[in-house]
């Protein structure tokens, strides 16, 4: 566990429109999609995934609807909207430049060797 | 769209609270059981499985809560949330409520009331139907529209630029509908194109036309106002048709004019309406004398496309042809075009100054009360330090605790500004169903409309804002760990700070307007008294209008001495006489007085202008009028008899150099009559209570026969009401001396209110203000009293554990309060005294050396510091030492 990344600001609602872009899911079974496709490198408390849901509701960027889950249960499935899908590609690009840029700036310099 | 949604959204979501919350807590369960069912999957028993995920979950509460905020429906609910608390907090403390309450619906009302009053003078457009096109054609070189008959008909129909121009003119005449007694009403005459050109409907009938006048008396038809056709023809649908009498001249009702329509000027309203072709045979002019300018308004409206400066150039280029044609007649015949409700610039110029300048005065009453109330709202803050810091400690953000101290701010704004609308609405119909004068069709239409409501939400939210605002640095900066350590101690501040400058400039202002008003109050209660010159209490006056009444010419002085003969019968009556006018009457001339021995009569050698009154014989014992000197006129004081006059001790002195060698001498009028003095009366008042002594000079009326007629007539030793017995008496005798003679009955003291109203309403006007300026004085004291004995309940308190008496401590609670009080009181009383001697311009032996007023505003000042102290001062001495060292 403790070898666990935090997560940096903002970067939630960025994974959870990641993890439905491949399909609706349910709170749960989107957490378990973010440790899946992140190898469990990421701490995220789990009562945390919520508010972040509700908020990309409200924006627009993910639609919600009760259903029934692979454990014949009550649940409720989020999908991503047209919006939630453009987003998510556009904040892919933003967070590919800045992740490259920050990753040129750290790496050894010819300088330092 | 969006909006809309989003709005109906938070709606939703306000009043779908429990379901939301339902279903919030139904995801979060099937999340956790999602869980428990790996868990389970992994080997764990159901039981060890589900509180396992629940544990991992965390705290349920928490997360609903944020993702509550998240959907967006917090805001409400927490909204809510602070209004209940507000409530409650504010209901704990009434004295601060009605203070806050009262300062900001006074302020509000205020504003209301001055907004009302400039949105119906200068803001609402006129009731026609295309207003804005309509103006006014005043003369270049004066505020004035006025013009002669033949000019209107050249400028009409020689411009290019107006669809219409129409003149009217207001007269006064004697209306006589054939039952009861005839009345003197006041109509307009008004072009035939008026009604059409201004595109009204009739309510009722129909109205006159150009294609109704062809030339003098033409078109004897009324169309009556719907203010009079209600009050005085009681809605009868059957006055259409009807035939009445004006001025004894036959005249047709054609119909009434529509409800909210009472002619173009604002504050006049007449009866009714009357062709402008009807002048000559109601009044003295005619139709075809270019010199005599007597039709005194024109108005235009503008054709769609031409502008302002294209009229103005087209109208001067008739005027110049004009004064081309008629270079005797015509000597101003430049134009501007203005805005016809005020009469151009006349009254629009002041008015709308006057009101620039009345709101510029309310909104800095506004301001200040906002500052007081922000000192109030500090206090409250200091106060509740404590528990603010506890909040903070607790985790409560600044935001949340600021926004409820804002709410309070809001609520009591929102109390502030709906109490001070409901009275202002109270005020503004008062004022708009006052008729400040009897015999004057004067009448201000102010009622608020909606720019009023909205204005005064404005203001009141605005100003909830300012004072809600002054208490955020003091939360911003709690440190709550210094506040729950050190408590509400104070740092001794001595230094003199701006909010204490202020509110001494506050106190001095109220001071000012205290003191003025009680020196004006005394001055009108003594007005009452004073040296009028004539008797006020047993007297009635008689007005006649003879020539309403068709007598004209050498059937004047005959029918006068008839009605003196009538009125010395009328039982009750111990003396009667008649004058052309009386002080503080309508009418009445005055004459420049030159030496006996003048070369010239140039106005320069003139030695003064004499109030001029012509009086018939016993006059002065009908009017109670002493006579120092000399002898009354007789009858024998006629045309053939050689001039005479009685003249007033001030006269003499001026004119003679003293009142003891006055009688038998001469002096000249300006057409160089000669006339010697015969009779010496005492000095009086002849059209101000104020006036510095004024000349006056009474001349026998058979030497200078005059139609107007006032009669004069003393009751026998005046018990009661035998002054309006005599009233109902003259009446009677009046209607049996001729029948359609428009008569008005007034008591001697009538005349002298139109006197009273300058004074009255400076009075009036002094006490609202020293009233407002008086409550915000008072909130002022209260909130920095309060403010110094919340801020030093620690030190008072020690100060009491080591055996201060109550008034060393109410000394040091309230000695910075009760300073600026005394500091800026006596400054006002100071600038108060200065300020008398203006008053005394406006209101009778206004002198603030009195001393009675002098105490007056003293124990007012007394009075208010009390009140205002009263609660602190409280909260002082019922400091517990105990109590408070324990808290600590």
């Amino acid at each position: 566990m403790t070898d666990q990344a935090q997560l940096l600001p903002g970067t939630l609602d960025l994974l959870i429109l990641r993890a439905v872009s491949l399909g609706p899911l349910h709170g749960y079974g989107i957490l378990l999609r973010i440790g899946q496709i992140s190898a469990n490198a990421l701490l995220i408390e789990q009562g945390a995934l919520y508010p972040g849901l509700f908020r990309l509701v409200r924006q627009g960027l993910l639609k919600a609807n009760w259903g029934t889950s692979e454990n014949n249960r009550k649940a409720k499935f989020y999908e991503l909207t047209v919006a939630g899908r453009k987003r998510l590609e556009e904040e892919t690009a933003s967070w590919n430049r800045l992740a490259g840029a920050i990753a040129a700036a750290l790496s050894p310099q010819p300088e330092e060797v | 769209m969006r909006v809309f949604d989003a709005l109906r959204f938070r709606m939703a979501t306000l009043f779908n609270r429990s379901r939301l919350r339902d279903e919030m807590e139904q995801e979060l369960r099937s999340h956790i059981a999602h869980r428990a069912d790996d868990l389970e999957r992994q080997g764990m028993s159901r039981a060890e499985a589900e509180r396992r995920a629940r544990i991992e979950f965390g705290g349920r509460e928490k997360y609903k809560e944020q993702m509550h905020a998240a959907q967006g429906g917090h805001f409400m609910e927490t909204l809510w949330q602070d209004v209940r608390v507000s409530v409650r907090t504010l209901r704990k403390s009434p004295g601060f409520l009605t203070a806050a309450v009262l300062t900001l619906a006074l302020a509000i009302a205020a504003n209301a009331v001055v907004f009302s009053v400039l949105n119906a003078f200068l803001l609402r457009p006129l009731n026609v139907t295309h207003p804005n096109s309509l103006y006014q054609l005043q003369h270049a070189n004066e505020a004035s529209s006025y013009q002669s008959y033949p000019d209107y008909i050249d400028l009409r129909d020689r411009n290019r630029s107006f669809d219409s121009v129409m003149a009217f003119t207001a007269d006064e005449v004697g209306l006589d509908t054939g039952e009861g007694d005839p009345s003197e009403v006041w109509i307009e005459e008004a072009s035939g194109n008026y009604f059409d050109a201004l595109g009204l409907e009739p309510f009722l009938g129909h109205f006159y036309h150009t294609s109704d006048e062809h030339g003098a008396d033409s078109a004897p038809y009324i169309v009556l106002s719907y203010d009079y056709w209600h009050t005085h023809f009681h809605d009868d649908r059957g006055v259409v048709g009807r035939a009445v009498r004006l001025n004894r001249h036959p005249f047709t009702i054609l119909g009434v004019a529509p409800k909210d329509f009472n002619g173009t000027l604002l504050f006049f309203n007449p009866a009714m309406f009357v062709p402008l072709v009807e002048h000559p045979v109601l009044g003295a002019n005619d139709l075809t004398t270019r010199g005599d300018h007597w039709v005194f308004d024109v108005i235009g409206t503008l054709k769609p496309g031409v502008s302002e400066a294209q009229a103005v150039a087209d109208l001067n280029g008739i005027g110049n042809s004009l004064m081309k044609a008629y270079p005797k007649d015509e000597k101003h015949m430049a134009f501007t075009l203005t805005r016809p409700g005020l009469y151009g610039d006349y009254l629009g110029r002041p008015v709308k100054a006057f009101m620039a300048g009345l709101m510029l005065l309310t909104l800095l009453i506004l301001l200040a009360a906002c500052a007081n109330l922000g000192g109030l709202f500090a206090a409250r803050a200091a106060e509740r330090s404590k528990e603010v810091a506890l909040r903070l400690a607790l985790g409560s953000t600044r935001v949340r605790i600021l926004r409820s101290l804002l709410t309070e701010a809001m609520l009591i704004s929102l109390a502030g500004g709906a109490v001070g609308l409901a009275g202002s609405v109270a005020l503004l119909r008062a004022l708009t169903a006052w008729r400040p004068f009897v015999s004057w069709p004067i009448h201000l239409a102010v009622n608020p409309d909606a720019n009023v409501y909205l204005v005064a939400l404005l203001l009141a939210l605005g100003s909830g804002l300012l004072f809600g605002a002054v208490p955020v640095r003091q939360v911003l900066h709690t440190n709550p760990y210094e506040v729950v350590k050190a408590g509400s101690g104070g740092s001794g501040r001595r230094r003199v700070t701006a909010r204490e400058i202020l509110l001494a400039a506050q106190i001095a202002i109220c001071a000012v307007l205290v003191t003025a008003s009680l020196v004006a109050v005394r001055g009108l209660v003594q007005s009452r008294r004073a040296a009028f010159g004539f008797d006020i209490d047993h007297t009635m006056l008689a007005e006649v209008d003879l020539s309403m009444a068709g007598y004209t010419g050498d059937r004047v002085a005959p029918m006068q001495k008839r009605l003196i003969k009538a009125m010395q019968s009328v039982p009750g009556a111990e003396a009667a006489a008649l004058a052309d006018a009386v002080p503080f009457g309508m009418g009445g001339g005055d004459a420049m007085i030159f030496p006996e021995n003048a070369a010239d009569l140039l106005p320069a050698h003139s030695i003064g202008s004499a109030y001029l009154f012509h009086v018939s014989p016993g006059y002065f014992r009908a009017a109670g009028t002493r006579l120092v000197g000399g002898r009354d006129f007789s009858w024998q004081d006629d045309k053939d008899a050689p001039l005479v006059a009685v003249v007033n001790g001030e006269f003499a002195r001026r004119v003679f150099g003293s009142t003891a060698n006055a009688i038998g001498r001469h002096f000249k009028l300006k057409d160089g009559t000669r006339i010697e003095v015969t009779g010496l009366a005492e000095d009086g008042k002849y059209s101000e209570l104020a006036e510095e002594p004024q000349l006056a000079l009474f001349i026998p009326i058979l030497q200078a026969p005059n139609a107007s007629t006032t009669l004069v007539v003393r009751a026998k030793d005046g018990t009661g009401n035998a002054a309006e017995l005599l009233g109902a008496a003259m009446r009677s005798t009046l209607r049996g001396v001729d029948a359609a003679m428009p008569v008005v009955i007034e008591t001697r003291a009538n005349p002298l209110e139109v006197a009273m109203f300058g004074p009255r309403m400076a009075t009036v006007s002094l006490g609202v203000l020293g009233l407002m300026g008086g409550l915000l004085s008072i909130t002022g004291i209260f909130g920095m009293a309060a403010y110094s004995v919340s801020r030093r309940l620690k030190e008072l308190g020690i100060r009491m554990a080591l055996g201060a008496q109550r008034r060393e401590v109410l000394a040091a609670a309230l000695g910075r309060p009760v300073k600026v009080l005394a500091a800026g009181s006596t400054a006002g009383v100071v600038l108060g005294i200065l300020a008398g001697k203006v008053l005394a311009y406006i209101v009778y032996q206004a002198n603030a050396h009195d001393p009675l007023v002098l105490t007056g505003v003293v124990l007012a000042m007394a009075l208010l510091g009390l009140v205002a102290t009263w609660i602190p001062a409280q909260r002082a001495l019922s400091v517990n030492p105990l109590v408070l060292l324990r808290e600590e």
